[in-house]
């Protein structure tokens, strides 16, 4: 395990060093007491000496202070649980908080290069797996270090031989367990990689039943299961199987020394070499069971530690990412007025693959501008480039002469009312969705924008209106109906410019043209950019861009292109080929 | 539960002997503090030395043989709960597969993978652990109670006591704290939504600005989570001490007692080593006998949420013979409604219609008219509420599964491929198509360039959800699989909307190349995509407003000269 990850999880612990004190006092405390009990027992018994030899005031005394240390005990395990509670989750809590701000300043590459569940379960399942490690090894750990070696103390003082014989065999069982533990690690590898597998198939078939049941391939895939089924049965029966071994086996090592130090003691009592007493023994034998128990304790603790100290640094990956650029320092904020201007603009997402190299693009204020091209051709490559959503790796945009890197990043995209194909809602009411964007907007402005939406028709027919729950991201609404919503969500903004990429394109043309009819007169006089598959709605624009292969290879107005005959004049054509 | 039964009996054997094996065990351990007692009160006693050494190979032997009989029974028990859940998983997605999708749409696909999923593995960890422990636990603590008892009955009476106390100081935290971890869970599925939501939404919040307000939000969110778990920290710390403080009061107790009985000759100071060693082997084993009943009771809920799901029962019935009819017509509605389970109205009004052998019907309507409804019906992923659906005319509930698959093929609108190859999604629709077939199929899907593109061709790799491959080709390689099931009824349902326009109008062209006796409908929203089609129907909030050709709809049909005008208008300016 890399010493920067355990150096910077000691720095999270830092600031709770008192409470990291305060549980170690208990916890030597509790160790010193659950030791102590035995050694007063067997003195309490060595006072029972045989019939009508019982020095009762011996045992009344030992009896007490045993009452005494135990109360004291149970009070210092309470404090030490409370302080490992507090440390563990406070630092879980700072830590999560750290995440949750990290997720709103890392660059939009960063989240769209990341797999969505690798990054959810870096925030979520690592740092609760963390935690877990935390808290086992503050518990564990701990009072398991200080018994071994208060054990070891204490039967070294009682009785040498014996002691060294224990001192010297009970790290076996720690062997054996290892032993166990790195043959096992093998099986438990392919359990998890073959349960994967079988969690993605189980997945695509349930999602995909449908598809199944028009082709009648049910009982086929079924096969497919079974397969991977039988897989899993078998690595599932290694890993669970050789895994159990463990406890019993160091148990036997245990026992074994268990029964030779029975052997050694009673063999030292008769021939009283040793000079130990019967209650003496009864002594030793304990703590040869205690002083067994934390070894395999502690061997689960370095297994746990080791997992939490992996998904700490798999946090500090997220958290050590390199934030998007600064904010600038004198921003700039020109008026609003809606001219936009590529500048010798190069990006590459991948810097072997050239994308957009020396663009120059003037639009002046209350301008469309569409682009078209085949699917997966870049189209939101200069949507990413306008919202500032990356950052071009040459060149300059300017927004109203200012480069917008210049500018403060909400300054800039407050300018944009943005309609993406990705129609994401949030967790809240209709009425919180539609005024996203603006909080503070009254329930005038957001039904007069679900009407310029048309949305306000369907909404008023869910189930409680404007303050129905909106779940799962919207997974009781319709595609088009999340669509009017977003709508609705950009026009409550008056944004004075405009992107709308494939705005419509799960609307029904009836309504889509009604809605057009809206946004033609909201951006009366503003600059927007739309991207479409439908050439109809760009028809109209004063500038189209064609783009292939995440190059912009045409630009013009639609009859400048047509009598071009480019591809743009191709695409054109295709669409009144006869069915 | 009554289904675990049934599992089981096929580990007859295994969950017999498991839980009997690891009862011997229980005995050695039982065993063992009686045999130091012998050694201190006999062996030491009478100074005999070799007594003692034969007690030693006896605790060694006892050692062994535990471990013996440990080894079997884990076997036994890992081979009888993991067989029990593979045959869990096998039983579940058979049942899944044969429901129709009126029963799955009400269990949800996300309930359905968490039921074969993590709720199986919690039946099998929850057997695993019952198979181990049940016999076990409580007879290490009624074991050392009864030897006990056969050591001192006074004192053993401490015991029953001190087990009692202990069973209510375990079981009432667990009851305190069980409703607050369920808390923690949910704060904590708070906190997965809401990074969830962040992250899929990062540029909708960044275009609006709203970095902060999302940040506030998942703040709360994360105190509250907080504040849940030091609330259940907090009396959960109870149990460790509380058990602490009864064990050592029967210390104390055996002590005092045991000083008395001593002295009056009733008692030797071994029998109180033993007596002590029993009472701390009973506390580990209540310990354990919580945990197990806590995760007991977590995999009987899991089994219960199975077993519903296997006790589901299917409402469709299909026939397993029938006469085919030579009719003349493909696909007849009469009078069909249809209205989904959760639903408030209908989705079908009242729906008749026919469509002739070799016909191309064009559907279209407005978002959520009801027409992918209406392609349910004809692959009967439902069955109609009332009125009946004909498939060459024979009543489609009359039609074997079998043979309805080979009478209608379909593109979905949700492009849907399984991870694999090319060539193995394909191989779906027809697992004995050549390739020379599969290529055909491509070919008039417009699929074949990029296929052909790529270095393995058909054995191209397809990840899962086909996330290696762009909407449009995804689109193209569902319409060759639904060809390639050379089906007489074809249906496209929407199937065209990722593709371009060149692409779309390559692909339609091609279609009028297949043989005349197919019957194909086409769903869409474009009109130009089904104004050729032999016949239209209208669709206009589930009811049947309009049916003919294009030139008859446009005289006689508002809505659809509504919708022809909508796309003309635009595409005219």
């Amino acid at each position: 395990m890399n010493r920067k990850t355990l150096k910077s999880v000691l720095k999270l612990i830092r600031p709770h060093w008192f409470f990291v004190v305060l549980s170690a006092l208990c916890a030597v405390f509790s160790v010193a007491a659950a030791l102590l009990i035995p050694v007063f027992t067997g003195d309490a018994i060595d006072f029972m000496l045989g019939k009508g030899n019982v020095d009762f005031s011996g045992v009344l005394k030992k009896v007490i202070t045993i009452a005494a240390v135990a109360l004291a005990a149970a009070l210092s395990q309470y404090f030490m649980s409370l302080c490992n509670n507090k440390i563990t989750y406070f630092v879980c809590r700072d830590l999560r908080r750290k995440l949750g701000e990290k997720l709103h300043s890392l660059p939009i590459s960063y989240i769209d290069s990341h797999s969505f569940g690798d990054l959810l379960s870096r925030m979520i399942s690592d740092v609760d797996a963390f935690a877990d490690g935390l808290l086992m090894g503050f518990t564990q750990l701990f009072t398991g270090v200080i018994t071994i070696g208060a054990i070891l103390v204490i039967m070294f003082v009682l009785n040498r031989r014996i002691a060294l014989a224990v001192f010297v065999l009970t790290p076996l069982s720690v062997f054996v367990s290892k032993f166990i533990a790195t043959r096992t690690h093998k099986y438990f590898t392919k359990q998890a990689s073959v349960r994967g597998e079988q969690t993605a198939l189980i997945n695509e078939l349930i999602e995909g039943q449908q598809v199944l049941k028009v082709f009648g391939a049910e009982s086929r895939s079924l096969e497919d299961f079974d397969k991977i089924n039988s897989e899993l049965q078998d690595a599932a029966l290694k890993a669970t199987f050789f895994s159990s071994l463990t406890n019993p086996s160091t148990r036997l090592v245990n026992n074994i020394v268990y029964a030779i130090v029975t052997l050694l003691g009673a063999v030292l009592c008769i021939t009283g070499a040793g000079a130990i007493t019967v209650g003496g023994l009864s002594v030793f034998l304990s703590y040869a069971n205690q002083y067994a128990k934390p070894f395999n304790e502690i061997s689960g603790v370095i297994t746990e530690f080791q997992n939490s100290l992996t998904c700490a640094g798999r946090i500090e990956e997220v958290l050590e990412a390199e934030n998007q650029p600064a904010e600038p320092e004198n921003p700039l904020c020109p008026p609003v007025n809606g001219d936009v201007g590529f500048e010798a603009v190069s990006f590459r997402y991948v810097k072997e693959r050239p994308l957009i190299e020396n663009f120059d693009l003037e639009v002046e204020s209350g301008q469309c501008v569409a682009i078209v091209g085949p699917t997966g051709c870049g189209k939101t490559t200069l949507i990413n480039l306008l919202m500032r959503f990356y950052d071009v790796d040459s060149g300059a945009i300017r927004v109203d002469n200012a480069d917008i890197r210049k500018m403060r990043r909400h300054d800039l995209r407050s300018r944009y009312g943005m309609v993406l194909q990705d129609t994401w809602l949030c967790h809240g009411t209709v009425k919180e969705n539609i005024a996203y964007g603006k909080p503070d907007a009254s329930d005038e402005e957001i039904i007069d924008a679900a009407k310029k939406a048309h949305a306000h028709s369907f909404i008023m027919r869910l189930k409680n209106g404007y303050d129905t729950e909106i779940s799962g991201e919207g997974a009781n609404l319709s595609a088009g109906q999340k669509q009017l919503l977003c709508i609705a969500r950009a026009m409550l903004c008056r944004p004075p410019m405009l992107i709308l990429d494939e705005a419509t394109s799960s609307i029904d043309t009836r309504t889509e043209l009604k809605i057009q009819a809206a946004f033609d007169e909201m951006m009366e006089g503003r600059t927007s950019f739309i991207v479409a598959h439908r050439l109809s709605t760009i028809k109209k624009a004063d500038l189209i861009l064609v783009m292939k292969d995440g190059k912009i290879i045409e630009k013009g107005n639609h009859s400048e292109l047509l009598k071009k005959g480019g591809f743009y004049k191709a695409l054109y054509e295709s669409q009144f080929a006869k069915v | 539960m009554k289904h675990l039964k049934d599992y089981l009996k096929n580990y007859k054997l295994e969950s017999i002997l498991s839980p009997l094996l690891k009862m011997l065990e229980a005995c050695f351990d039982l065993a063992v503090p009686l045999i130091v007692a012998d050694v201190i009160d006999t062996g030491i006693a009478s100074g005999d030395s070799s007594y003692i050494v034969r007690r030693f190979f006896l605790l060694v032997a006892m050692a062994l043989l535990g471990l013996a009989s440990c080894f079997i029974a884990q076997f036994f028990a890992a081979k009888a709960a993991i067989g029990t859940s593979s045959a869990l998983r096998h039983d579940l997605l058979k049942k899944i597969q044969s429901l129709s999708l009126k029963e799955t749409d009400k269990l949800t696909s996300s309930t359905l993978i968490t039921r074969m999923t993590s709720d199986v593995m919690q039946v099998q960890n929850g057997l695993n652990l019952f198979l181990r422990l049940f016999m076990r636990s409580p007879f290490i603590v009624i074991g050392s109670t009864v030897l006990a008892f056969a050591i001192s009955k006074s004192l053993a009476w401490v015991f029953v006591a001190a087990i009692a106390v202990l069973f209510i100081i375990v079981f009432s935290v667990m009851k305190i704290t069980n409703p607050m971890y369920e808390d923690v869970q949910k704060n904590l599925d708070k906190i997965t939504e809401v990074t969830g939501e962040n992250l899929t939404g990062a540029r909708v919040i960044r275009a609006f600005s709203r970095e902060e307000k999302q940040t506030e939000t998942f703040n709360n969110a994360n105190t509250k989570l907080y504040n849940s778990q030091i609330r259940v920290g907090k009396t959960a710390a109870v149990l460790n001490p509380m058990t602490y403080v009864v064990v050592n009061t029967v210390i104390i107790l055996v002590l005092w007692i045991g000083a008395k009985r001593t002295d009056s000759g009733l008692l030797l100071s071994g029998d109180i080593i033993a007596l002590i060693n029993y009472i701390s082997q009973i506390l580990i084993e209540l310990v354990k006998l919580a945990n197990l009943i806590t995760q007991l009771g977590r995999s009987v809920a899991c089994m219960n949420r199975i077993g519903r799901v296997l006790d589901t029962e299917c409402s469709m019935e299909y026939k397993s013979d029938y006469t085919k009819k030579d009719t003349g017509e493909a696909v007849r509605f009469e009078n069909v409604s249809f209205r989904y389970s959760d639903a408030g109205g209908n989705a079908l009004k009242n729906i008749s219609f026919t469509a002739l052998k070799g016909q191309t019907i064009g559907i279209t309507g407005g978002t959520g008219c009801g027409k992918s409804t209406l392609a349910g019906l004809i692959l009967r992923f439902y069955d109609a509420g009332s009125g009946t659906v004909y498939i060459d005319g024979t009543d489609i509930k009359d039609i074997p599964k079998e043979k309805l698959v080979h009478l209608v093929s379909a593109v979905l609108q949700r492009a849907v491929l399984f991870k694999g190859t090319i060539k193995s999604n394909m191989l779906l629709a027809d697992p004995n198509a050549t390739d020379d077939e599969i290529y055909a199929a491509l070919e008039i899907a417009q699929a074949k360039d990029f296929v052909d593109a790529k270095s393995q061709k058909l054995d191209a790799i397809v990840e899962q959800g086909g996330a290696n491959l762009s909407g449009g080709q995804k689109q193209r390689l569902t319409i060759a699989r639904a060809l390639l099931a050379k089906a007489e009824i074809l249906i496209l349902d929407d199937s065209f909307s990722a593709l371009d326009f060149a692409t779309d109008a390559a692909l339609r062209a091609a279609l009028r190349s297949l043989p005349k006796n197919i019957t194909v409908f086409i769903i869409s929203q474009r009109v130009s995509s089904i104004k050729n089609a032999d016949r239209i129907l209208v669709l206009d909030d589930g009811a049947l407003v309009g049916n003919g050709t294009h030139e008859e709809l446009l005289k006689n049909c508002g809505v659809y000269r509504e919708i022809y005008e909508s796309q003309n208008k635009s595409e005219a300016k």
